[in-house]
């Protein structure tokens, strides 16, 4: 017998893989933490204009949506080729914006109210005419801050 | 007797569950914060009296139907826009009072007195597509901070556009107050004074 045996086998030993779910849920959590679910299904196309002097939309409480542009093809049946406003899931006319902002406010607390940023979410082809139309809206329930949402680019690249 | 040991639970599968779970919320996810231009809207009431400003403190920009440029009466493509308004803002036509000495422009008295003067009116056709509207709100915005960006470097050696971040930034280590003061002794010294006409239908 003797002492130093030859180990047997020259087969590398295997991964061991019982750290993997602790990996994984340490993914899972990232992902759970940064997770903005949707808050509107878009019922219009919504390709933002480019531009890059921009500022960006912290606190998302402090925000409230106006979709604008013309109805996704499944909707144009029904709802036509013109665009279209999109408040909260739902077609809505130009008079509707009103009863919308006075809606989101009751919503929120009473001292953010004064802070709430509107964000526009424009289709780049619609006509100035229905986003006018908005702005003077908005004017006359004094919700004055605005935000044109935009993707991140040279205005140049509007023109293409 | 002996006694019967608790049978183990498999755990086998928990990273299955774990990856299902992982994939539904990497699908899901949606890690975009929103940015875009901000303004402030004029108020409602009406009862201000409009100013009257001279005609060569107004940079008049229609956007006409065809989302073409109108600058002062003069076609001119986008891509010069910002350097036309910089050389309006920055012109420093005036004297004594209305005296502009941090201006660097050519003095033209055909252009703006002083920063604080001028006025950059903005018209639209009803039918400017909203992307050209966009597209020159951003030109305009980039010409005042293209100002501000040279009078930050000369003041307080910084980037203005950097200066502005920071003071966004909730996590940003520095003194804020003093941020702010220098951010607005750059706002004063270039006031963006955007004036927007209602849109019109025009021929």
């Amino acid at each position: 017998m003797s002492k130093f045996k030859k180990k047997s086998g020259g087969g590398t030993p295997g991964i061991s893989t019982a750290s993997l779910p602790d990996i994984v849920f340490m993914l899972l959590f990232f992902f759970m933490v940064v997770t903005v679910l949707r808050q509107n299904t878009p019922l219009i196309e919504n390709i933002l204009p480019y531009a890059d002097e921009v500022e960006k939309l912290e606190k998302k409480d402090r925000v409230m949506y106006i979709y604008a542009g013309k109805p996704l093809p499944r909707y144009q049946e029904q709802f036509g080729t013109e665009a279209r406003i999109q408040l909260n899931d739902k077609f809505a006319e130009v008079s509707d914006i009103q009863a919308f902002i006075e809606a989101e406010r009751a919503t929120k607390r009473e001292e953010i109210v004064p802070l709430l940023t509107t964000s526009l979410k424009v289709d780049g082809e619609t006509n100035m005419g229905l986003v006018s139309d908005i702005k003077q809206e908005l004017r006359k329930v004094n919700a004055l801050r605005v935000n044109y949402t935009t993707r991140e680019g040279a205005a140049q690249a509007n023109l293409q | 007797m002996a006694k019967r040991s608790a049978p183990e639970v498999n755990a086998g599968s928990m990273a299955d569950i774990a990856f299902l779970l992982l994939i539904f919320f990497l699908v899901t996810t949606t890690i975009e914060t929103d940015s875009g231009i901000t303004r402030r809207l004029p108020p409602m009431d009406d009862t201000v009296e409009p100013p009257i400003i001279r005609k060569h403190n107004m940079f008049i920009v229609l956007v006409n139907k065809d989302d073409q440029l109108l600058v002062n009466d003069d076609p001119l493509e986008l891509k010069n826009l910002r350097q036309r308004a910089i050389e309006f803002i920055d012109n420093g036509g005036g004297t004594g009072e209305l005296a502009c000495d941090y201006c660097q422009g050519a003095g033209d008295p055909t252009m703006s007195d002083n920063p604080e003067r001028a006025v950059i009116s903005l018209q639209n056709d009803r039918l400017t597509s909203y992307k050209m509207y966009i597209a020159v709100q951003n030109e305009l915005v980039a010409a005042y901070n293209d100002l501000r960006e040279r009078e930050a470097q000369r003041l307080y050696g910084q980037s203005y556009r950097q200066m502005e971040r920071n003071f966004a930034d909730a996590n940003w280590r520095g003194d804020k107050d003093r941020l702010k003061d220098q951010l607005d002794v750059l706002k004063a010294m270039y006031p963006q004074i955007l004036s927007e006409a209602e849109p019109r239908r025009r021929e």
